[in-house]
C-alpha cells in the first residue's frame, strides 16, 4: 500500500465547542490507483486531505490515528521531514485556481522553486523542466507563457499551472481537492482528462476529492462517500454506481443531472440540510434526512461494516450476510 | 511608466503654487507684524514703517505674491529678515542634518518594525506578539520629547555612553562636501569623525524612530496576518519549501505594499523636520529652526520650508507609487490614468 490512513480524526477546538471535522476514517490507496472521496460541502474532505499533507492550520489538530505513507507515519514526522515529502512524493492541487498561485511571481519562478527545493539541479535545468512540464499539461507556447504572471492567465490555465507545479517532482501521490469545481464545465472535462493522462504518464496514485459524483464515474477506480466527517460507504466505482447501498449515496446518485432526462422533470435533491457540526444529531448523522430512518437510527451510531470489499455504515445492512447485499 | 512619472512631476507645479498661496496668506493674516520683532521693541513707528516699505510688506498682497513667484521661478526664495541670508542657503545649511537624522531613523524603524511585525504575525497571540504590540502601543503613545529626555538621562547622564546634543564634537567638524557628516567623514577618510558623528546620531535617531517603528510594526503585522491566510501561502507550504521562505519570499513579499506606503509617509513627515526631537537633542536641523522662524514672523524662511516640505510629500508619494509597480505586476500605470 502506498498510503494507509488508519482511524484518522481531526478536530477544531473552537470557543463554541469542538468540531470533529474528520471522525475516525480509515482507507488506503494503492500505487497508481485513483481513489475518489465524495460528499457534500462540509463533510470533511478538505480537512482530511490537509491532514494528510500536514497542512492543517490552527485551531485544527489531528486528534488520533495514523497516516502511513510507504509505511512511515506522517503524523509523527517533524516539520522538516514533512517538507521533504511535500511537493516531492505527495503533492496537492487545490480547489481555487484563481487564488492558489502567488500573484507577484512569474509562474516559471513558482514551478522552479518547487523543483529546486527537491531536486539537485541547476537553474537552467530547472527552467527546462518547468517548460517541459508546462508543455505536458497542455499550455500552448509554454516557453513564453512561463514568463506570465498568474493574473495573465485564465482559471483553466492556472489550474494547469498548478498541476504542472504539483507534478514537477514526479510525486507518487497526488491529492486533488476539487480541482475542477471553480471552472467552466468544458474546462472541467479538460482538467479531468489531464489528471487521467498524468496518472498514466507518471504512474502516480491520485486522491480525487469532489462533491460531484459525475466526476467520479469518469475518473475513479474506487469511491469513498463521506458525510459529516465519517465514511458512509466505500466500494469500487462500478459497484457503487450499479449497487449503491447507503441511502445517502442513493440520494447523491439520484441528484446527478442526466442529459437524456426529460427537461421538465425536477432534479432530485436530498431533503434537509447537513447538520451543524457543533450540534450533531445523536445516532446516525444522516438520520434526520433519511427516508428509511428507524427508531434505532436516532439513538445508536451504525458501524462501518464490510462485506466482500463493499463497506457501508447503515442499520439497513446490519444483519446482511455475504451475498445478501442489495439496495433496499 | 516614464511618461507617468513625468506627468506626476509636472503635477508638482500646481501643487506648489497652491501651497505657496496658502502659506503666503496665512503668514500675512495670522502672524504678528514682523517689524517690531526684527527692529526691536524700541524701534520707532517711523523706522518700522520705513522697514515695511523697503521690504515690500506695504504692497497689496497680490503684488507681494507676484514678486515672490517671479523670484521663486529663478530659484530666489527671498532672504531671511534677520540674517539677511538667502532662504535657499539657510535651508541648505540645515536640511542635510534633518535628512541624515530622518534617514537613519527610518532605516532603524523599518528594520525593527518589519521584523517585529513579521514575528508577531507568525506567532500570533504568543508572548512575543503581546510584547511586540505593547511596544508598538508605547511607541505611538509616548510623547517623543519625553522619550528623548529619558534616553538622555539614561545613556548620557547616568551611563555616559553617548553624547546628548549636537551632530558632532564641535572640534571635529568634517570638511563640508555633502553636508551629511557620516558621508563627509567617510570621504575625508576620517574614521574618528565618522564614529563621533554616529555616536551623536544614535539617541536622536532612536527617539525619532520609535513612533515610526510602532506604526510600521502594526502595519506589518496586520498585512502579514492577511497574506498568511491566503491560498497561495498554503500552496507554498504544499510545495515543501522551508517555512522561512514561505514567510519572507511569499507572505511578506505580497504584504509589502501597505508597509511601503507607511514607510514612505513616515519618511515624508520625518524629512519635514522633527521639531521636538531636534529641540531636545539640540540637533541643528530644519524643524527646530522653522519653529523659531514662525515665532519670529520670518515670512520668507517659513514659506521656503513649507514649499520644500510640500515638494517632499509629493515626491515621496510618487516614489511610493513607482515602488508599487515594481512590487506588484498587476499594477500598471496606463496612459489613461494619473
Ligand atoms: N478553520 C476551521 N475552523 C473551524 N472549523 C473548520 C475549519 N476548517 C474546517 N472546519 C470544519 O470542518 C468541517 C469540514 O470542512 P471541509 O472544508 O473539510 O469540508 P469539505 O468537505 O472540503 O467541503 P467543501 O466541499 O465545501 O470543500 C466543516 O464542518 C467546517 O465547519
Ligand atoms: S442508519 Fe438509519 S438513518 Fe442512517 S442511513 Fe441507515 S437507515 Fe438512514
Ligand atoms: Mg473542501
Amino acid at each position: 500500500m502506498l498510503l494507509e490512513v488508519k482511524n484518522l480524526s481531526t478536530e477544531f477546538k473552537l470557543k463554541r465547542g469542538v468540531v470533529k471535522a474528520v471522525d475516525d476514517i480509515s482507507f488506503s490507496i494503492d500505487k497508481g490507483e485513483i481513489l475518489a472521496i465524495v460528499g457534500e460541502s462540509g463533510s470533511g474532505k478538505s480537512v482530511a486531505s490537509l491532514s494528510i499533507m500536514g497542512l492543517l492550520q490552527k485551531p485544527g489538530r489531528i486528534s488520533g490515528g495514523e497516516i502511513l505513507f510507504k509505511s512511515q507515519d506522517l503524523t509523527k514526522l517533524s516539520r522538516k521531514q514533512l517538507q521533504k515529502i511535500r511537493g516531492n512524493q505527495i503533492s496537492m492541487i487545490f480547489q481555487e485556481p484563481m487564488t492558489s498561485l502567488n500573484p507577484v511571481w512569474r509562474i516559471k519562478d513558482q514551478i522552479m522553486e518547487s523543483i529546486r527545493t527537491h531536486m539537485q539541479v541547476s537553474q537552467k535545468e530547472a527552467l527546462a523542466r518547468t517548460i517541459e512540464m508546462l508543455d505536458t499539461v497542455g499550455i500552448p507556447s509554454a516557453a513564453q507563457r512561463a514568463n506570465d504572471y498568474p493574473h495573465q492567465m485564465s482559471g483553466g490555465m492556472r489550474q494547469r499551472v498548478m498541476t504542472a507545479m504539483a507534478l514537477a517532482c514526479e510525486p507518487e501521490l497526488l491529492i486533488a481537492d476539487e480541482p475542477t469545481t471553480a471552472l467552466d464545465v468544458t474546462i472541467q472535462a479538460q482538467i479531468l482528462e489531464l489528471l487521467y493522462r498524468m496518472r498514466e504518464k507518471f504512474r502516480m496514485a491520485v486522491l480525487l476529492i469532489t462533491h460531484d459524483l459525475g466526476v467520479v464515474s469518469e475518473a475513479a477506480d474506487r469511491v469513498i462517500v463521506m458525510y459529516c466527517g465519517k465514511i458512509m460507504e466505500e466500494a469500487d466505482v462500478r459497484t457503487l454506481f450499479t449497487r449503491p447501498l447507503h441511502p445517502y449515496t442513493v440520494g447523491l446518485l439520484q441528484s446527478i443531472p442526466q442529459i437524456d432526462e426529460d427537461s421538465d422533470k425536477r432534479l432530485y435533491m436530498i431533503k434537509g440540510m447537513v447538520p451543524n457540526p457543533l450540534n450533531m444529531p445523536p445516532g446516525c448523522p444522516f438520520s434526520d434526512r433519511c427516508d428509511h430512518s428507524m427508531a434505532r437510527c436516532t439513538k445508536e451510531m451504525p458501524q462501518l461494516r464490510e462485506i466482500s470489499g463493499h463497506k457501508v455504515r447503515c442499520f439497513l445492512y446490519d444483519e446482511a450476510k455475504e451475498g445478501e447485499l442489495g439496495a433496499k | 511608466m516614464l511618461k507617468y512619472i513625468i506627468k506626476r512631476i509636472l503635477m508638482l507645479i500646481p501643487v506648489l503654487i497652491g501651497v505657496s498661496i496658502i502659506v503666503f496668506l496665512i503668514m500675512r493674516v495670522f502672524s504678528p507684524d514682523p517689524a517690531p520683532i526684527v527692529l526691536g521693541q524700541h524701534a520707532t513707528q517711523e523706522a518700522q514703517e520705513a522697514w515695511r516699505q523697503a521690504i515690500g510688506l506695504n504692497d497689496p498682497i497680490y503684488l507681494q505674491y507676484w514678486h515672490y513667484l517671479k523670484g521663486a521661478l529663478t530659484g530666489d526664495l527671498g532672504t531671511s529678515y534677520y540674517t539677511k541670508i538667502p532662504v535657499v542657503k539657510e535651508i541648505m545649511a540645515r536640511f542635510p542634518a534633518t535628512i541624515e537624522l530622518a534617514v537613519v531613523a527610518i532605516i532603524l524603524a523599518s528594520l525593527f518594525g518589519i521584523l517585529i511585525g513579521v514575528v508577531s504575525a507568525v506567532k500570533k497571540n504568543s508572548i512575543f506578539d503581546n510584547a511586540g504590540m505593547l511596544l508598538a502601543l508605547i511607541g505611538v503613545s509616548m510623547p517623543i520629547f519625553w522619550l528623548g529626555i529619558l534616553l538622555i538621562i539614561l545613556f548620557s547622564g547616568t551611563l555616559h555612553w553617548l553624547p546628548s546634543n549636537g551632530r558632532i564634537d564641535p572640534l571635529l567638524q568634517p570638511a563640508h562636501v555633502t553636508g551629511f557628516y557620516l558621508i563627509d567623514s567617510l570621504i575625508a577618510g576620517d574614521s574618528g569623525d565618522f564614529v563621533d558623528a554616529l555616536r551623536h546620531l544614535v539617541l536622536p535617531a532612536a527617539a525619532l524612530a520609535m513612533y515610526s517603528m510602532a506604526i510600521i510594526t502594526r502595519m506589518t503585522r496586520s498585512s502579514m496576518l492577511d497574506t498568511l491566510g491566503q491560498d497561495f501561502i498554503r500552496t507554498a507550504r504544499a510545495k515543501g519549501i522551508a517555512e522561512g521562505r514561505v514567510i519572507f519570499r511569499h507572505a511578506l513579499r505580497n504584504g509589502l505594499i501597505p508597509i511601503v506606503t507607511v514607510i514612505g509617509l513616515q519618511l515624508g513627515s520625518l524629512l519635514g523636520g522633527a521639531v521636538l526631537t531636534e529641540t531636545v537633542f539640540s540637533w541643528p536641523g530644519i524643524g527646530a529652526y522653522t519653529v523659531t522662524c514662525i515665532l519670529k514672523s520670518d515670512f520668507p524662511v517659513v514659506q521656503g520650508v513649507v514649499l520644500l516640505v510640500a515638494a517632499i510629500f509629493v515626491l515621496m508619494n510618487l516614489i511610493v507609487d513607482v515602488i508599487y509597480a515594481f512590487l506588484d505586476p498587476r499594477i500598471k500605470y496606463a496612459k489613461k490614468e494619473v
